[in-house]
Formats: C-alpha cells, sequence, structure tokens
C-alpha cells in the first residue's frame, strides 16, 4: 500500500470565547493518498474548512490547534516555524477558495498575480514566468489568454475568476490541493464545469485534492473517499461508491436521502429534521443523538469512537459489534 | 476621463458658486462697506459719492456679477484696516502660509503612513500600543494646547527654537522662503509639527484600520495560500487596496491643514493668511475675510480635483465604470 | 379588579425593567465596558469634572466672578506646594488674584455648556434634517445634501470661525456679553450637522422601505409621526456614537474659538479662555496660569473620546 501524502491524526481546533473554550473541531483522523480526491462534507459550522485551514496554517486567530499532528510526507505541520510554513504554501498545498469575485486582488491584473506567485516558488525570470502563466491560463480554459493576461479581474466574470483562481493554486505545482466550496458561490451551469476542470486538471497533474463542500452531489461524482462531519466530529469516511450506495452512520444516510436523484425516482426526498447543535451546547454522547432516528440509550451518554467496519469506517453505536 | 473631468470641474463651480455668493453677501450686508472705508467727519455727500463710485447703489445681480468677475481675478479691493490692496496683502502672506502647510502635511504622510501601516499588521504588538495611545492624546489635544507645550518646552524651557515669526526668509521674486536658511527652518519646526501632529495621528488611525479592514478579505488570505512573501502581502496588496480611502481622507485633511493653519499661525505668531484673517475677524474687515474665504475654497477644489484624478490613477475599476458611463 | 391588574402591570413593568437591566449587565456592552480599564477610567473623569464644573458654586473655594472676593495683592501667588505659594490657593492665582482652582471649575462649566449645547443643537438639526432629507426624498433631499456636501468640504472650525466672526460684527454692542455664548453655541452647533444628517439620511432610506414602516404608512399614521415614533429609534445608534466624538470636538472648537479671542466673554472665561489668558505669563515662567486648565482641557476631551470610541467599537462590533 501506498505511503500516504498527508495524515491528519486527532486533530483538535478550538477557540477560546469568553463563556469558555468552544471545541471546533474534534479529535479527528484521516490519511490522504497522492493523486486522491477526498471529499468532506457536512453542514456549515461542521469544521470543514477549519480542518482545510489549520492543514494549510492558515487558521485565523483565535482559533487554534489544540492537540493532534498533520504531517505532509512524514513532515509535521502544525508545528512548523511561520517562515518554513510559508514555503510550504502555494508551492506543496495549494487552496481554492468559495469565492472566485473576492479570492483575487481587484487592483492587479491577473498576469502579475500570477507571475508574483510564480517566482516566490520558483528561480523563473519575469519573461518565463508569463509564458508559464499564459500557457496555464490556456489549460484552465482562459480563451485567448495571452491577451487577457493584461486583463483586471473585474473583467471576467465568475466562472472565468474561478478558473484563474485555480490557474493560481496550481501554478507550481502543488501535491495537494484544498478546495473550500469551489462551486458554492458560482452558478449551478458553471459549477459543473468548474468541478470537472479541477478533477482533469488534478489527474494530469497528479495533484491530490480535499474537496470541502456541504453539496453531496458534487462529491459523489468526483471525490474517490469521502468524510462526512458533524458537529466537530467525523462520523463516518469511506469509499464514494460504498458510501452512497450504502451509508451507515444515521447522518450519511440522512445526507444521502436528500440527494435528488435522476435514474430511479423516489416518491419524495427526505429531510433531516431539527438543526446541527452550537458549538457551545454540543448534547453528551453521540452529538447527533437529538435527531437520529436510531437513537439508542447508550448513545445519550457515551460519545463513539470512529471503528473500521469494513467497508468504511464510523462513529455510531449501532455498529460497534461489527468492529473488525 | 475626460468627461469625468469636466463633471468634477463643473461640480467644483458650484461650491466655488455657494462661497462667492456666502463672501458677496458678506460683503454687502454685514456692516456698511462705505461707513468702514471713511472717517467719522466725512460728509453725507462725500459718502454717497463713494457709494456710487463703488457701485454700490446698482442693482444686486450686477453687483454679483461684478464681484464674481473681480474674484476670478482676485480683486477684493482695499482692506478697511491696513488701508491696502488686498491682493497685495494676500501676496505676502501666501507663501508663509503654504510652505508651513506643506511641510506639515509632508510631516504627516511620511511619518503617519508608516506608524499606521505597522500598527495594521500588528495590531497586538506592544508598539502599536504605543502608537494608538499617541494618537488618542494628538487627536483629543487641541492643536493650539500643542503649540503652547511645545514653546513651553522648546523655547522657554530649553531655549533651543525660537517661540515666533519666520525667522530670515530669502525672497525669489515675490515668492519669500524660509527652508533654506538656518534660522527660518529652526523656526519652521515647532509650527509644522504643531500643525501636522493632528493629522498625523488621523492618517495613522485611518491607515490603521483599512489595513485591518484588507488584511481581512478574501483576496489577502488567498495571497498568503499561495506563499507570498510577508512583504507582497503587506505592500503590495494590502496598502495599495488602503490607498482610495487613505487618498480620501488625506486630500481632505490637507486641505483643513490650510484652515488649521489659522490657530497655528496665531499661537506662533506666523505671518501667513491665517493671522491675516484671524485679525480681519477681530477688526471686521471684510474685504479680507471675503478674499480669504473665496481662496481657501479655491485649495480645497484644486485638492478635490487631483483627489479623484489620484482615485482614477489607483483603482482599475473605475475606469471601466466610468468607461461605461461615457460609452453610453 | 382594576386595581390589581394595575399592580399587575407594575410588576411586569418592573419585572422587565429588571430583565432588561439585567439583559445589560449581562450583554456585550458591558462586558466590553468591563474588560476596557481605559474606558472605566475615562467614564470616572468624566463624571468627575462633569460633577465638579455642574457643582462648581458649591466646591470652588472662591467666586472669580465676584469683583469683591479678589484681591491685588494675591495675583501671580505660585501653586501651594512651590515656593511663595499660598494654602489658600491650591493651584495658585492668576493676574488679577482669582483662585485658579475655582476659575477652573467654573471654566469647565462654561466649557461643557457650550459643548454640550452645541451637539444638542447639532443633533436635533442634523436628525431633523438628515430624517426629512431621507424620508421624503426628492428635490428636498438633492437641496439638503447639496448644501451638506458644501459644507462639508469645509473643515468644521472654519466654519464655526466664520459664522461666529460674521454673527458677531451683526449683534449690537450692547448686546454682545449675553449673546456671545448663544452665538457661539449656534456656530459650533451649525458646524456640525452635516454628520448627523448623512448618517441618518442613509439609515432613514434604508428603514422607510422595511415591512414594519410600510405597514405603519398603510394603517394611516401621519409621516411626521412615521419619522419621530418608528423610524428615529432604529437609527439612534450611530447618532449616540457620533455625538459622544461630536461633544469632544465641540468642547475642543469652543477652546480654540475662546483662545482665539472670538469665543466667550472674558468675563464668563472657558477654559480656552483660561488657557488664552495664561499664555501671556508663560514667558515670565508663571507656567501654571496656563497649564492647570490646559491639562484640565486635555483630560476632559481625552476622557469624552475614549468613551467615543469605547462605544463605536461596543456597538459596532464588526469594526473590531
Amino acid at each position: 500500500m501506498n505511503k500516504p501524502l498527508l495524515s491528519v491524526e486527532n486533530l483538535r481546533i478550538e477557540f477560546p470565547t469568553r463563556r469558555g473554550t468552544l471545541v471546533a473541531v474534534d479529535d479527528i483522523s484521516f490519511t490522504i493518498d497522492p493523486g486522491e480526491i477526498l471529499g468532506v462534507v457536512g453542514e456549515s459550522g461542521a469544521g470543514k474548512s477549519l480542518t482545510g485551514q489549520s492543514i494549510i496554517g492558515l487558521l485565523e486567530p483565535p482559533g487554534r490547534i489544540a492537540s493532534g499532528s498533520i504531517k505532509l510526507n512524514d513532515r509535521r505541520l502544525d508545528n512548523l516555524p511561520y517562515a518554513q510554513m510559508k514555503k510550504i504554501r502555494g508551492k506543496e498545498i495549494g487552496m481554492i477558495f468559495q469565492d472566485p469575485l473576492t479570492s483575487l486582488n481587484p487592483l492587479y491584473t491577473i498576469g502579475r498575480q500570477l507571475t508574483e506567485t510564480i517566482q516566490t516558488h520558483t528561480d523563473m525570470t519575469g519573461k518565463q514566468a508569463k509564458k508559464h502563466a499564459i500557457s496555464l491560463l490556456e489549460e484552465v480554459g482562459i480563451p485567448a489568454a495571452a491577451k487577457r493576461i493584461d486583463h483586471y479581474p473585474y473583467q471576467f466574470s465568475g466562472g472565468m475568476r474561478q478558473r484563474v483562481v485555480i490557474a493560481l493554486a496550481l501554478c507550481v505545482n502543488p501535491k495537494l490541493i484544498i478546495a473550500d466550496e469551489p462551486t458554492t458561490a458560482l452558478d449551478v451551469s458553471i459549477q459543473a464545469q468548474i468541478i470537472t476542470l479541477l478533477k482533469k486538471l488534478c489527474a494530469d497533474h497528479g495533484t491530490a485534492v480535499i474537496l470541502i463542500t456541504h453539496d453531496m452531489g458534487v462529491i459523489a461524482e468526483t471525490a474517490d473517499r469521502v468524510a462526512v462531519m458533524y458537529a466537530g466530529r467525523l462520523v463516518e469516511i469511506g469509499k464514494v461508491r460504498q458510501v452512497v450506495k450504502e451509508a451507515t452512520h444515521p447522518y450519511t444516510k440522512g445526507l444521502m436521502s436528500a440527494i435528488p436523484s435522476l435514474t430511479h425516482r423516489m416518491e419524495e426526498l427526505t429531510q433531516i429534521d431539527g438543526t446541527m447543535p452550537r458549538l457551545s451546547d454540543i448534547p453528551k454522547g453521540c452529538s447527533f443523538h437529538p435527531r437520529c432516528p436510531e437513537c439508542m440509550d447508550v448513545c445519550k451518554e457515551k460519545q463513539p469512537e470512529l471503528i473500521d467496519i469494513g467497508p468504511t469506517q464510523v462513529a455510531c453505536w449501532s455498529y460497534h459489534d461489527r468492529q473488525i | 476621463m475626460l468627461a469625468f473631468i469636466i463633471r468634477r470641474l463643473l461640480q467644483s463651480m458650484i461650491v466655488m458658486f455657494f462661497v462667492a455668493m456666502v463672501a458677496f453677501l458678506m460683503f454687502n450686508y454685514v456692516g456698511d462697506p462705505v461707513h468702514q472705508m471713511v472717517g467719522i467727519d466725512t460728509s453725507f455727500k462725500d459718502r454717497e459719492v463713494l457709494r456710487e463710485s463703488l457701485g454700490l447703489n446698482d442693482p444686486v445681480p450686477l453687483q454679483f456679477v461684478r464681484f464674481i468677475t473681480n474674484a476670478a481675478k482676485f480683486e477684493f479691493g482695499i482692506s478697511y484696516q491696513h488701508k491696502r490692496s488686498v491682493t497685495g496683502l494676500f501676496k505676502e502672506r501666501l507663501p508663509a502660509t503654504l510652505e508651513l502647510s506643506f511641510v506639515a502635511a509632508f510631516l504627516s504622510l511620511v511619518v503617519g503612513v508608516p506608524m499606521g501601516v505597522y500598527a495594521g499588521i500588528k495590531p497586538d504588538g506592544w508598539l502599536s500600543k504605543i502608537f494608538m495611545t499617541f494618537s488618542l492624546v494628538g487627536v483629543s489635544l487641541p492643536t493650539f494646547l500643542i503649540g503652547i507645550l511645545l514653546i513651553y518646552i522648546f523655547a522657554v524651557t530649553l531655549g533651543w527654537l525660537p517661540s515666533y515669526g519666520r525667522g530670515d526668509v530669502v525672497n525669489w521674486g515675490w515668492w519669500s522662503t524660509g527652508i533654506t536658511t538656518w534660522s527660518g527652518l529652526k523656526a519652521l519646526i515647532m509650527p509644522a509639527i504643531t500643525l501636522g501632529l493632528f493629522q498625523l495621528t488621523l492618517i495613522m488611525r485611518l491607515v490603521r484600520s483599512e489595513m485591518l479592514e484588507v488584511l481581512r478579505t478574501d483576496y489577502i488570505k488567498f495571497a498568503r495560500a499561495r506563499g507570498l512573501s510577508d512583504r507582497a502581502i503587506y505592500f503590495g496588496h494590502a496598502l495599495k487596496n488602503t490607498l482610495v480611502p487613505v487618498i480620501t481622507i488625506t486630500g481632505l485633511q490637507i486641505g483643513s491643514i490650510i484652515a488649521f493653519a489659522i490657530i497655528t499661525e496665531t499661537v506662533f505668531q506666523w505671518p501667513g493668511m491665517g493671522l491675516l484673517f484671524l485679525q480681519a475677524i477681530h477688526n471686521v474687515d471684510i474685504p479680507i475675510m471675503a478674499a480669504y474665504l473665496m481662496l481657501v475654497a479655491f485649495f480645497f477644489v484644486v485638492i478635490n480635483l487631483i483627489v479623484d484624478i489620484l482615485y482614477y490613477v489607483v483603482d482599475p475599476r473605475l475606469r471601466l465604470d466610468l468607461g461605461k458611463a461615457n460609452g453610453a | 379588579m382594576k386595581k390589581s391588574s394595575q399592580s399587575m402591570l407594575d410588576t411586569n413593568k418592573t419585572n422587565r425593567f429588571i430583565g432588561a437591566l439585567k439583559r445589560f449587565f449581562d450583554g456585550d456592552i458591558f462586558y466590553s465596558y468591563r474588560r476596557s480599564p481605559v474606558t472605566i477610567i475615562a467614564s470616572i473623569l468624566t463624571i468627575l469634572i462633569l460633577v465638579s464644573a455642574v457643582g462648581a458654586p458649591l466646591i470652588a473655594p472662591q467666586n472669580p466672578f465676584d469683583m469683591g472676593s479678589l484681591d491685588l495683592m494675591d495675583s501671580h501667588i505660585p501653586p501651594a506646594w512651590e515656593e511663595g505659594g499660598d494654602d489658600r490657593f491650591l493651584l495658585g492665582t492668576d493676574d488679577q488674584g482669582r483662585d485658579l482652582l475655582s476659575t477652573i471649575l467654573y471654566g469647565s462649566r462654561i466649557s461643557l455648556l457650550v459643548g454640550f449645547s452645541s451637539v444638542v443643537f447639532a443633533l436635533i438639526l442634523g436628525v431633523g434634517l438628515g430624517l426629512l432629507s431621507g424620508y421624503v426624498g426628492g428635490t428636498l433631499d438633492a437641496v439638503i445634501m447639496r448644501i451638506a456636501e458644501v459644507q462639508i468640504s469645509f473643515p468644521a472650525i472654519l466654519i464655526a470661525l466664520l459664522v461666529d466672526g460674521v454673527l458677531r460684527t451683526m449683534i449690537p454692542e450692547a448686546d454682545t456679553e449675553h449673546l456671545a455664548i448663544s452665538v457661539l453655541i449656534f456656530s459650533i452647533g451649525i458646524s456640525g450637522w452635516v454628520q448627523y444628517a448623512r448618517t441618518v439620511r442613509s439609515s432613514t432610506m434604508v428603514e422607510k422601505n422595511k415591512e414594519y414602516v410600510l405597514a405603519a404608512r398603510v394603517i394611516g399614521i401621519r409621516p411626521g409621526l412615521i419619522m419621530l415614533r418608528h423610524i428615529l429609534p432604529n437609527v439612534m445608534g450611530p447618532v449616540l456614537v457620533i455625538g459622544t466624538i461630536h461633544l469632544a470636538v465641540a468642547i475642543v472648537t469652543e477652546a480654540t474659538l475662546s483662545f482665539l479671542g472670538v469665543g466667550v466673554p472674558v468675563t464668563q472665561p472657558s477654559l480656552g479662555t483660561l488657557i488664552r489668558i495664561g499664555n501671556d505669563f508663560l514667558f515670565s515662567g508663571e507656567w501654571w496660569i496656563t497649564i492647570f486648565p490646559a491639562i484640565t482641557l486635555a483630560v476632559l476631551v481625552l476622557s469624552v473620546n475614549l468613551l467615543g470610541d469605547w462605544l463605536r467599537d461596543a456597538l459596532n462590533p464588526k469594526l473590531r
């Protein structure tokens, strides 16, 4: 078996506030192999974005990594000094943000933003960097790239801007890209294009992707494996096909039945009753138990650990006897 | 671009028109100009002759047109108090005020912007806290108090710097300057600091809050995620985005420096326009008050125009919006 | 029956009041107050100066306006702890033999009076015009906003100086004495209304399209009443912040005008006047005549500014 590219172990992210410390991400562990696409799903506030930010070392204060470790090729990132982390960002780990309209500096041409990034991480001359920038723009499907390179962000549409953002994230071939809701802010018609592009480019470059989204449909189409987060915890992780076909955790089941499907008509899209608890009052035991249709007594008392049950790993008392 | 400047020019003309109207009303209705110009023993008949010769019996609109025409040539008649042409008086006083204002503005920018940038980048650093405390004191201390304190420390107690006047000045044509002589420079230090301090603190606070704002934006996060150097992030990406509001406020502040010069000039007996204006207020010398008003308004309008053009240079988005507006 | 329902209403009211108080003390505003020692000190200083200014006739050792109690023999006495000081005059005396502590107390009274009155005047004028401008719109809005634009392109202090200078020449000499303060309040007030008007106008334009205003209009409430009862309370937050910061500005403006000799009359000296008078004696080494009023003024303005800063941050957490 391959050695994982990135491994996150027992990561815990805390926010100290005036009313006590909030645990936003609680004891999550996962790995990602080179070239693999890992989807991370969950509702807003489940801790997906924070996990992504902590990997690239851009967790915003007062949020902090309280314990656990993040390793890229066996090199620990979570305690790396600022100056060294900067060399990793962009070069080894790239990031794509949600809103392409605000991700680009409005006052500089896209060419300048590309060459600047390229030159930060390589020894290319200005000319070489520009040439590389044009070829990147062509690769992400910007027509007339040689001319468009001197345009300002406001002169591009949302979809085109997200292509530029992808070019920026990929420009020095990082091994891992963290894509935080890369299509949420776009028109539905553009979303598929961008996802296809991202998938193709990463396959071409052999780049691994952490695709953070709340859209199970996107994950089902794109990812190799999926990690489901709920209230700061990982509730299920496994191969996408397996999870889509046969979800184990009640929360995942709920998510799956909420996907509209064209192939087999369902009578009705189901929804999960209730809302995710606020970080300040996560219930005792399994944090999903108040909304869980399969809730048992033990769920209200003790938190289930993530266990391997063969096809997937799941954190649910219902499967505890099936642990391998 | 041209249409934009023309539109701006028109707006400026409206402002100038308003101010001219105020100045004109002052001229005509505050006190009696004839009464101010003549002695007590002048006969009624002589007064009427003077009134007629000044055109004060003409219809008001005609007088207003004449006032504006003269104002455009910067002619405001004779000062009641100095018995000299207002134009000549201002020509004498203008260099002193402009020199003081420019040095003060330069000082406030050169010191204020870097302090603001630093305080924005490291909002929790101890130096930033010192800057912020200093700025609060600077904002709170009235200008004249700063002047008095400086005089007390550096002129009265230590005796290092002169407490009043411009020192030795050198004449270049009608322009006079103090920056080429040692005593002139020494005389300039305290007034310039007094005048510039308030603006400095304002600029610093503004740059800081804009920096804080910009550093929270997505494109800065994205720039960090791309691993750009701190220098590129702070000075390349962040600072440039703070420029638009900073230029606006700075422009307005530099305008108000000229107005605040009244106070500084009074404290330091600096022979500029502000001092002239204040004396005019005390003596109800309307021609000088009107001329000062028009001149300051003119400076303001010019500064605002420069600010608008600078926007255009800094922000490419404006070029598009304007292009669209013009193309339509 | 009726009585008991009345008393129930009362207890209800009290409970609601206690509830509001509890919420206030538990709320973010009070929390941010408690967390900021600088703000606590600033508010204590402000209250201290306020109380001693209002109570000046009661606490001041001497009435500086009572010519009978002055003795020229007592003039130019340094503070009590300096050589040649006199225990009767803690902070020394000025050139007319007035006790400096007393003149400062009376002076801050005038400064605060002018400051508060100007703010109230500017606030009423600005909020009124802003409401009208935002609610009525059209030509009225255009005219008000053009005037505001012209005015805002000049510094407030210049406007105040000019209005004050012109008005002074228009009032008869005999009335100068007792009209001077009113003229000053008017001048400072008129120089500060624009900010209120602009803020209130923009929030009014947002509020007037909200459902509750539309509903009020539908049931036929008069526009004036809608503005005052429904819109005004919703736009008061920012007005309060502007008002606090404006108070500091107004106090400084008053002091500056008085220092320039176009403010309050010498017979009713404010802190600015005291500083101007003392300035003449600075060179002869009689520093206390200037420095003590100057410190009082600086502390007062600094404290009010600090309170304004804190209030702005507390009411608008986004800006932090």
